[in-house]
């Protein structure tokens, strides 16, 4: 399974997300966001997290207009993985890849801690792994995780089973709590939560690595 | 040509900022102040002259990248 990860100028999660994926058993490319083609035969696409661009304008809406992006869109049109997290998940609400924003956190503070998610849905390459209402620990790391959706799509986030992840406790007041959305297709995921930082024994639990290993498994088989 | 764009969060979108403003605004006395909304200003320098045309790549501009359409409204001013 041949795995490309974005890197911007401010992206500071690109290696650990790099690193989760080759230990699940992936090839990574890294690929700069001023390259316009993915290198060939890249299965899966990993919108890593940080501060891509500084924020400026507002959080991932620079980066989604960059040229690698306009393949990063053209991959997922294709019915191609593509998982964002984080400043990831922003940029590609940006895109339009997926539905939503993510606004200000409520309570107007960073917030860097680990926090329990629910898994809400096992039918995804991502949270196969898991069981449907499995409690993870996974950190969070960010101002703006304040996830918002018109009710439309909120209806119909819920009508098509497309929320991944919730919080066990709503740290950024997200609508319905909702750390994590899939497209229609359920092949592009965005979290605000960091999986690839709870990958290993080392970082206190290894929860956030079944969701690789997963990913990797079924491409591998796929 | 100037142009002055102006973004502000749709009604009805919560503006914690805003909120925060407020509620700084009412500690240092200023009563009465019911709500606050915070937006952004931009400014561009066209090399257009025509007026009908930049409003319409501006237009544009603020479609593709200055907002968020999904959450902010914007309003261009010509100068």
């Amino acid at each position: 399974m041949h795995a490309a990860v974005i890197v911007f100028p401010g992206s500071n999660c690109d290696r650990d997300l790099a690193v989760a994926l080759e230990k699940a058993g992936a090839k990574v490319s890294m690929v700069w966001h001023k390259d316009t083609d993915m290198p060939a035969g890249v299965d899966f696409i990993g919108v890593p997290g940080g501060f891509s661009f500084g924020d400026y304008l507002r959080c991932g809406a620079i980066a989604a207009n960059s040229p690698i992006c306009r393949s990063v869109i053209a991959h997922a049109n294709k019915g191609g993985y593509v998982f964002g997290v984080c400043n990831g998940f922003q940029i590609l609400t940006e895109t339009g890849l997926l539905p939503g924003v993510l606004l200000r956190n409520a309570g107007l503070k960073y917030i860097c801690k680990p926090v329990g998610l629910t898994v809400e849905t096992a039918d995804s390459v991502y949270t196969g792994g898991y069981a449907k209402g499995q409690v993870i620990t996974v950190p969070i790391a960010h101002h703006d995780g304040n996830y918002n959706v018109d009710a439309e799509n909120l209806a119909r986030l819920k009508g098509e089973d497309r929320i991944a992840f919730t919080y066990t406790d709503n740290p950024n007041g997200s609508v319905d709590n909702i750390a994590g959305v899939l497209s229609e297709n359920r092949r592009v995921l965005g979290m605000m939560p960091h999986p690839e930082r709870m990958a290993e024994a080392l970082h206190g639990n290894a929860e956030g690595a079944t969701l690789f290993a997963h990913v990797v498994n079924q491409l591998v088989h796929a | 040509m100037k142009a002055r764009v102006h973004v502000m969060l749709k009604n009805g979108v919560l503006d914690p900022q805003g909120e925060a403003v407020r509620h700084a605004l009412g500690s240092l006395g200023f009563d009465g102040v019911e709500k606050v909304r915070q937006g952004k200003v931009i400014e561009l320098d066209l090399a257009e002259t025509d007026e009908a045309s930049a409003r319409e790549t501006v237009n544009e501009m603020c479609e593709k990248l200055l907002a968020n359409t999904v959450i902010e409204s914007y309003s261009v001013e010509l100068v």
